[in-house]
């Protein structure tokens, strides 16, 4: 395989689908999965066959079309129609009526001039929901492996480095550290080998983003990891991804195949000296190993326990090796970035966050699903907007992002920009991108309960901060909420938060106090309407923390 | 320690057959016990002791290490499930939505907490830490298939539905 066979397979396949009348797309990611689009695949494609529409039409599985709320979701690409709750008699229709007598089935179509989409501007999500996630063909057709083409053969591994921190990528993992330094210390560090791992273990609660990527456009990671290969000069990759999301794996596994079998992964790259091959680790189900040493821990078989840094990855990872940790969102940006230049990159977003960022709508929103912003877009726009407001009769309390890592906003910073610095301002983080809406309803100390419970439970157990100190903190404010504790408490439990958070050694402990913290310092009320007056105190109520669950 | 296919494991048990299988594909490396112990679920259903001592063995690590990391993880059971699986989501936008008091509803119906199987080893309840279909909240994992919007009556029935069905045989 060389560019030109390249070139000649994209348009190959533009030809043959530009040969189709209707290209018929339905949502075949997890979402829509569970809420039945696979019948109405087969419904779609049994009417086909009854109208022998076989030559005109096809029908393709797409990843997520983004409004997951309203699955399972239909698309008819001519005309670009959207269907939403398709059924397995709408999808009959849409055949008899739509592609057949030219007639939109108008009470289920979604209408797509709302702010919901057109407030969106795509770059990760490009490919989601407009081609078959299955076919290499197809990816192919939409420019796909060409940076990896152009990095191999027009780039010299500095140079695509260079590319890149010129572009501003920041990691999409959460700490927003800038991609093109971290490749750059990962090429100059000294190694016999080298690693590229793809941090698929989407943990938070809430953020379905990784996934949506990985089952949509599955080739534009791999292909991201290639491109990181040729710059700092590593042969393998691994790709960790948590058991949770088998369909995302298998997906993988397939466009692995394809990939190897077209020369585009593996032994002579597109007929280049570079060599890269990509396992899949698959997780089992701790937290913990989303972060970076207890992940390289968890894909040498160990149990997922943390180590200090320094040493980074960067220098020692893998088997001691030099390793390049970055989040799938972040290989997603490599391909574009490559082939369009850092320039048109860094034109988009703000000063310091470049680029765009996937966030998963959720919790109490009326327009639960994925979407892709541009950084600094205000956090009222994709809220109201774009989510549509909160459900019906309930009034917008707070935004959770980050996770059990991050923190609440509440309406008084609806305002903000959404971006690393502007997050981290007002006490949350980026996170990998999970965003959940909390109305009147939500009760803030059972929230930041239920965190904590969560970070007390996917703590490693390995330093004594974190293994005792979320056990401590669970205890106060499941006191809290039970309406046992005293002002003396609340001393207690942001000693206890400050001290977690700095003597953790990872940042799953330094990051824990987070969601307390945050609703402390914005919903103070909540937590002191639930507290005993000064004089029922006993003194050794607060030595004891309460662990009744 | 003679290992491999050639010799049948004493118990006469031919998954065991299917396991060796997985552990030469893999070069017997200790690196990938997580792959193996997958692997050994997937057969076996859940790992008991006398299995991990069968992987340590056949993977050359102290049966303290593949014990440490069964459970480490917590999608290795070293406990059977019940005949069928109710898997609640404890996510945060299922939490949001009140995954909570369909957790409280089944737990008081049933009279077994979350993390135990009724006493007629009919139903294993469990929750997960989110199985990424927030956009369906509250959501719930009936034996491999994702059921959303869930509210505690509707869950109370699907689990008499569950309890009435009898569980496939998985081949």
């Amino acid at each position: 395989m060389t560019l030109e066979d390249l070139q000649e397979l994209s348009e190959k396949e533009q030809q043959r689908q530009s040969e189709k009348k209707h290209r018929i797309l339905y949502c075949s990611a997890a979402g829509c999965v569970s809420c039945g689009s696979n019948k109405v695949s087969d419904a779609l494609r049994t009417k086909i066959k009854e109208h022998a529409l076989e030559k005109e039409c096809e029908v393709i599985g797409t990843g997520c079309l983004g409004l997951c709320g309203e699955g399972p979701l239909v698309k008819v690409q001519s005309d670009n129609t959207l269907y939403q709750n398709v059924d397995v008699r709408t999808a009959e229709q849409i055949i008899e009526l739509h592609i057949l007598n030219n007639k939109k089935v108008e009470q289920y179509v979604s209408d797509t001039t709302k702010p919901f989409f057109a407030s969106q501007t795509k770059i990760v999500l490009e490919n989601c929901g407009m081609i078959n996630s299955e076919s290499i063909d197809e990816y192919i057709a939409v420019r796909g492996y060409e940076a990896l083409a152009k990095a191999i053969n027009d780039m010299q591994p500095a140079e695509v480095i260079e590319e890149i921190r010129k572009s501003g990528l920041r990691g999409r993992g959460g700490a927003g550290y800038s991609t093109g330094l971290k490749w750059g210390i990962v090429s100059k560090a000294q190694g016999e080998q080298k690693y590229i791992v793809c941090n698929a273990d989407e943990g938070d609660p809430g953020a379905f983003m990784d996934r949506s990527v990985l089952e949509g456009d599955p080739h534009r990671v791999l292909e991201g990891m290639a491109i990181a290969g040729h710059a700092i000069g590593a042969s393998q990759g691994y790709i960790y991804c948590r058991a949770e999301y088998p369909l995302a794996i298998e997906r993988l596994k397939l466009a692995i195949k394809q990939a190897e079998k077209m020369g585009l992964l593996g032994n002579r790259i597109l007929e280049s000296q570079f060599n890269f091959r990509i396992d899949i680790r698959i997780g089992a189900g701790a937290f913990v190993c989303g972060e970076e040493t207890a992940l390289l821990q968890s894909i040498e078989g160990k149990r997922g326990n943390p180590k200090p840094r320094p040493p980074y990855p960067s220098e020692k990872g893998l088997w001691g090796m030099p390793t390049l940790i970055n989040n799938v969102e972040t290989f997603a940006n490599i391909a574009p970035i490559i082939r369009n230049g850092s320039e048109w990159f860094s034109n988009i977003g703000t000063e310091k966050s470049k680029g765009t960022k996937v966030f998963a709508l959720a919790g109490n929103i009326r327009n639960t699903g994925l979407i892709e912003v541009p950084m600094g877009i205000p956090l009222r726009t994709i809220i109201f907007d774009i989510g549509g407001g909160t459900t019906e009769g309930t009034e917008f309390k707070a935004a959770q992002t980050g996770g059990p890592s991050g923190g609440c906003i509440p309406k008084e910073h609806l305002d903000l920009p959404v971006d690393y610095e502007s997050l981290a301002k007002v006490g949350s983080i980026m996170g990998s991108g999970g965003m959940i809406v909390m109305d009147s309803t939500s009760k803030m100390v059972e929230v930041a309960k239920f965190f904590m419970q969560f970070c007390m439970d996917e703590s490693c157990g390995k330093c004594i901060p974190c293994r005792v100190g979320t056990r401590h903190i669970y205890g106060l404010l499941d006191k809290i909420s039970k309406k046992k504790a005293t002002q003396d408490d609340m001393v207690l439990l942001e000693e206890l938060c400050m001290m977690v958070k700095e003597t953790s050694l990872c940042g799953l402990g330094q990051s824990a106090p987070n969601p307390v913290l945050s609703t402390l310092r914005f919903f103070r009320n909540e937590y002191e309407e639930l507290l005993q007056p000064v004089e029922t105190f006993i003194a050794s109520d607060i030595a004891v923390a309460d662990f009744e669950k | 320690m003679a290992q491999g296919e050639k010799q049948q494991h004493p118990s006469g048990d031919n998954r065991f057959k299917l396991l060796d299988r997985a552990i030469t594909k893999h070069q017997a490396r200790g690196d990938a016990l997580i792959e193996v112990l997958h692997v050994a679920q997937g057969i076996f259903g859940y790992l008991e002791n006398d299995l991990l001592i069968y992987v340590a063995h056949a993977l050359k690590l102290p049966p303290s290490r593949v014990y440490g990391v069964a459970t480490f993880y917590h999608f290795f059971n070293l406990k059977p499930n019940g005949e069928h699986t109710f898997v609640l989501c404890m996510g945060t936008a299922c939490y949001v939505k009140g995954a909570e008091h369909i957790q409280t509803a089944l737990e008081e119906h049933h009279q077994c907490k979350f993390g135990q199987t009724t006493k007629d080893n009919k139903v294993s309840f469990i929750t997960a830490r989110c199985v990424g279909s927030c956009g369906l909240a509250p959501v719930a994992v009936l034996d491999d298939v994702v059921v959303g919007k869930l509210s505690p009556d509707e869950s109370l029935k699907r689990v008499e539905q569950l309890k009435n069905t009898p569980r496939e045989v998985l081949v």
